[in-house]
């Protein structure tokens, strides 16, 4: 089967999901990717080692413009006769991906989070609904498929190859949206979506001066620091930060959460974790049924415990 | 002004979920229907603090049955001006946003408005559909919303930051939190509900390009192992060796 892979490209690099999107590809079939910037050849050859046989860029489109990248995305469906069209449910994946199928008159499968299943002529994708409370398995009735990807659903592939690259101009015409700022954050913490290692606080910490052993925590594994919704909606932490039902959703290998009951809402953004481990002074706080680690203690003494033990087993392990 | 405002119903979020069916369908036994927050407290209020501020109408669209009703009077009685169900089971996404762009199309909104999911199905297409097939641009995660005559100033979630956007009317956009408060309706507003319009009409003709065939649920985590609070070094021992994350 023919697949198509988008890959959002920022300040000249291919963003990790677009990457995993990828690897997903190379699981259903001859994965061509599709993207866009000034990324160097070298680094879009590089692309093979995920799963790529061949990269098309086009040079002229430089940030995201959901009716431009839709029409390259079609454009190159086109030229590549793929079947599958890929991409990360991120962002710019849930910008661009409905609007491509809708283009295409192709079904839509968003939160995916394996392969399809095409035993018995079918082709069924298993999805996040219910914000990870459960999954759907959907069927998609139609000749084209486009899929979002759910990062971290799934090992990333790696071997040894390397793509070929091709110039790919088609006409995009101009979108109607301009950008006009772009604040991005500083630091070399990953994102939240994208995080591997999160470490979450709530109300436990009782006020916004103490997240310095939150952050020392975090600091000591590489961790992103995520909150609880009151907390953000007091202004303690950022709503960037926010994770549960009405914030993002995030499934990172490892979810440390000191000081958070645990109601329904919060784990429902965060239960695809693979290990969570929750720290709170409440023996019956409903996250430890959710969780695959606890420790009953008060969150001031247990953090840097855990910050100490974490940069004495770095120390060890170099 | 005229805005339309995208509409569905969600279970609550405490809502237990389970399937019947051979789990083919949502058990909506004993579950609350509340309008689905991000459509709610993001897109609607944001449109109704933008025509109270410049005048205009906001109008709520639903595809749905009349179980969708109550749902649709709760978003009169916070205050949109009418309401239109668009009589028929929401078959998939493409068939929701193939309704609701045929009716917009024949009567002309500046600006549609959708949360940026439901927090059932979490599908996050619905909008970019309607934008694709009104051939208009789509700012997903809009987080801030201004107008200033026909130039729409809008910051929206991006990975790893935000931001921030020009685009010109008439446009479509996914609401997501930052964009305004939660309004909860009074009772002027509930008395009001009760006779503003809701219009029924009949279903345009369209395809069901996708459909669930099941549900399954997560496997259900074994029990929680306890880590004494003076012993961290036990707690980084398991999650190297045993859960293998760090």
């Amino acid at each position: 089967m023919s697949v198509l892979v988008f890959v959002e490209s920022k300040n000249g690099k291919a963003v990790k999901a677009g990457l995993e999107a990828i690897s997903y590809g190379k699981r259903i079939g001859d994965t061509t990717v599709i993207t866009f910037g000034s990324a160097s050849t070298e680094d879009l050859a590089a692309m093979g080692k995920y799963g790529a046989a061949k990269v098309l860029v086009c040079r002229s489109i430089n940030e995201v413009n959901d009716q431009q990248l839709t029409k390259l995305i079609a454009a190159a469906v086109d030229d590549t006769n793929a079947e599958t069209i890929v991409l990360a449910q991120d962002p710019t994946g849930k910008a661009i991906g409905p609007r491509v199928a809708a283009r295409l008159g192709a079904g839509h499968v968003s939160s995916a989070v394996d392969i399809p299943d095409t035993s018995n002529n079918g082709f069924v994708v298993k999805t996040n609904v219910f914000s990870g409370k459960a999954f759907a398995h959907v069927a998609v009735n139609t000749a084209k498929k486009v899929i979002a990807y759910t990062p971290n659903s799934l090992p990333v592939n790696s071997e040894e190859s390397t793509a070929e690259v091709m110039e790919f101009s088609p006409d995009v015409n101009t979108g109607g949206i301009t950008v006009k700022e772009r604040k991005l954050q500083e630091g070399s913490v990953a994102p939240l979506p994208e995080a591997e290692l999160v470490v979450s606080a709530g109300r436990g910490l009782k006020g916004p001066e103490n997240w310095g052993i939150v952050e020392d925590l975090a600091n000591s594994l590489g961790a992103t620091t995520a909150c609880s919704r009151p907390v953000a909606d007091i202004g303690w932490r950022p709503h960037h930060e926010h994770v549960g039902q009405t914030g993002i959703a995030i499934r990172p290998n490892l979810y440390i959460a000191a000081g958070i009951s645990g109601a329904i809402q919060h784990l429902a953004g965060v239960n695809g974790s693979k290990t969570i481990v929750v720290i709170n002074t409440d023996p019956e706080a409903p996250f430890f049924k959710a969780a695959d680690y606890g420790i009953i203690g008060d969150a001031f003494e247990v953090l840097p415990k855990l910050t100490e033990a974490i940069k004495k087993f770095k120390a060890s392990n170099n | 002004m005229k805005l339309l405002v995208c509409i569905s119903k969600a279970p609550d979020t405490t809502a237990k979920i389970a399937f019947t069916d051979g789990n083919t369908k949502f058990d909506e036994n004993g579950v609350q229907f509340i309008v689905n927050p991000y459509d709610e407290w993001y897109a609607l209020v944001r449109a109704l603090e933008l025509t109270e501020a410049n005048g205009g109408t906001v109008t709520t669209i639903t595809v749905g049955t009349n179980s969708d009703d109550p749902t649709i009077r709760k978003a009169l009685a916070i205050g949109a001006t009418d309401a239109v169900r668009i009589d028929a089971v929401p078959k998939d996404a493409y068939y929701v946003a193939n309704q609701i762009a045929s009716y917009a199309k024949i009567h002309g909104y500046d600006i549609v408005m959708t949360g940026k999911e439901t927090i059932n199905y979490n599908g996050a297409q619905v909008g970019a559909m309607i934008a694709e097939i009104l051939d208009q641009p789509f700012v997903s995660l809009a987080t801030k919303l201004d107008l200033q005559e026909n130039t729409a100033t809008l910051e929206r979630d991006v990975s790893g930051g935000v931001e921030i956007v020009e685009v010109s009317t008439p446009f479509v956009l996914s609401a997501a939190k930052g964009m305004s408060e939660q309004r909860i309706p009074n009772m002027r507003g509930i008395m009001a509900a009760r006779t503003k319009p809701l219009q029924v009409i009949e279903p345009v003709a369209s395809e069901e390009l996708t459909s669930v065939v099941s549900y399954s649920m997560p496997d259900s985590k074994a029990a929680c192992k306890y880590v004494d609070a003076e012993n961290a070094e036990e707690l980084i021992h398991l999650l190297h060796t045993e859960a293998k994350v760090i």
